[in-house]
């Protein structure tokens, strides 16, 4: 049985988790990471995606974040989320709604490395949707 | 000398008065602790955010990578003021302090040859600032649909100013607003933004100087960073702002519920006394004129 360490999931808004856990899987923007106990120290970026919580317990939950960054060292992660939901509490307009925000972001963007950045986004979001909405 | 029917419609003006003015603290009162809950609830981010930063800007900070948002563009001649109020009034003098402290300011810049540019965040602020200086004001975000403040709402306002600093608008970018010590007292404050002031004594605190892998890499997470740092600072700012407009409002609500209270015992009194007078007026009247017979 893996070691257990603390974890924290807070967005602007509010601490949405806090406590002891086993195993956490983080959308990480060179790709999905997985944590567990004495994690070398990393800070790393995340992309839009869903994060799995595996509790000390047993106990799994998944929560819907967008962007934001984590910090890992060993005794402990901690995730700032720009937005973080409960995959419960999540509706697809969420993410329509950053969708064409994007989109009209993209039109106005005028250097490469904005639009290259926005469209990236964009398909982070796609593919968000494809796996947070069952088809 | 007012009638005694003039006396009865005030004091009836003034009890509906009080009974408007003691709503008000009451629904102020419930606002105020949602305000301090959602403030509450906000901390720890902010504060986290803050510790990571102290820590990437160290590793980055000896590099000339470091990116501008944080460094400035090395000269201070345009001055950005990001003026955030309340969207209503009757809250004592809680909107007209923090315009104070930003006028008072760009009094100090303006003498001293610097170009000030202002951004007012709320209607009240905006309206006591374009008296004096409403060429130098920008823009304004008008708050007064949104119910409840969301990040979002900060991030507009955020990325509003790093678009303006993109563009080479200004050099520095201070935020005034109140801060909420508690329900009888906010104070006014001035944060500087832009260039970042460094949180350099969180980092000795947490103590976490450990050398940490970064992905991609530490400048290109601080690019990512302090743009985030700067949406999240204004949220705070925001959130702040709430709970002392709604503490000031209890207060100013409160005194004005009691001046009232005040006010119909003295015009009762009033009441009371011309009523004895007309009465004895009218006794004296009748006995005369039985004696008279």
């Amino acid at each position: 049985m893996a070691d257990n360490f603390n974890f924290e999931l807070v967005s602007p808004e509010r601490l949405l988790v806090s406590g002891s856990v086993s195993e956490v899987v983080i959308p990480a923007t060179e790709g999905e990471m997985t944590v567990m106990a004495n994690h070398a120290p990393t800070m790393t970026t995340i992309k839009p995606g869903v994060v799995t919580v595996k509790f000390a317990d047993g106990r799994k939950d998944r929560f819907v974040v967008f962007g934001g960054f984590a910090d890992i060292i060993p005794t402990g992660c901690t995730l700032l989320a720009e937005s973080a939901v409960h995959v419960d509490d999540f509706n697809v307009d969420q993410i329509t709604r950053r969708v064409e925000a994007a989109r009209t972001e993209l039109a106005q963007a005028t250097t490469d490395e904005h639009k290259f950045g926005i469209e990236s986004y964009l398909a982070e979001l796609t593919t968000l949707r494809g796996i947070v909405v069952p088809a | 000398m007012p009638s005694l029917k003039d006396l009865k419609n005030r004091i009836a003006s003034v009890k509906a008065t009080q009974k408007i003015t003691k709503a008000m603290k009451m629904v102020a009162a419930a606002k105020l602790r949602r305000a301090q809950e959602a403030a509450e609830a906000a901390r720890p981010y902010s504060q986290r955010m803050s510790a990571v930063l102290a820590n990437i800007a160290q590793a980055v900070g000896q590099d000339d990578s470091a990116p501008r948002l944080m460094t400035g563009t090395g000269k201070d001649q345009v001055h950005l003021l990001v003026v955030c109020t309340a969207e209503r009034g009757l809250c004592g003098g809680f909107n007209s302090q923090i315009a104070r402290l930003a006028r008072d300011h760009t009094r100090k810049l303006l003498a001293s040859g610097k170009t000030v540019k202002i951004i007012c965040v709320g209607k009240k602020g905006f309206d006591i600032l374009r008296r004096e200086y409403a060429s130098l004001i920008i823009d304004r975000v008008d708050l007064r649909e949104v119910k409840r403040i969301g990040f979002e709402n900060a991030d507009q306002v955020g990325r509003k100013v790093i678009g303006l600093f993109e563009k080479g608008e200004f050099d520095v970018c201070t935020l005034f607003y109140s801060e909420f010590k508690s329900v009888i007292s906010q104070i006014p404050t001035a944060l500087q933004l832009i260039p970042a002031s460094a949180p350099a004594a969180v980092a000795e605190t947490t103590g976490a100087t450990a050398i940490y892998d970064y992905e991609p890499d530490a400048a290109a997470i601080l690019g990512d960073l302090i743009p985030r740092n700067i949406s999240v600072q204004i949220f705070r700012a925001l959130l702040e702002n709430v709970a002392g407009e709604m503490g000031a409002k209890m207060s100013a609500m409160d005194n004005a519920t009691r001046n009232a209270g005040e006010m119909i015992n003295k015009l009762t009194l009033n009441y009371n006394r011309q009523r004895q007078a007309q009465i004895t007026k009218e006794l004296i009247e009748i006995i005369s004129g039985a004696e008279a017979l």
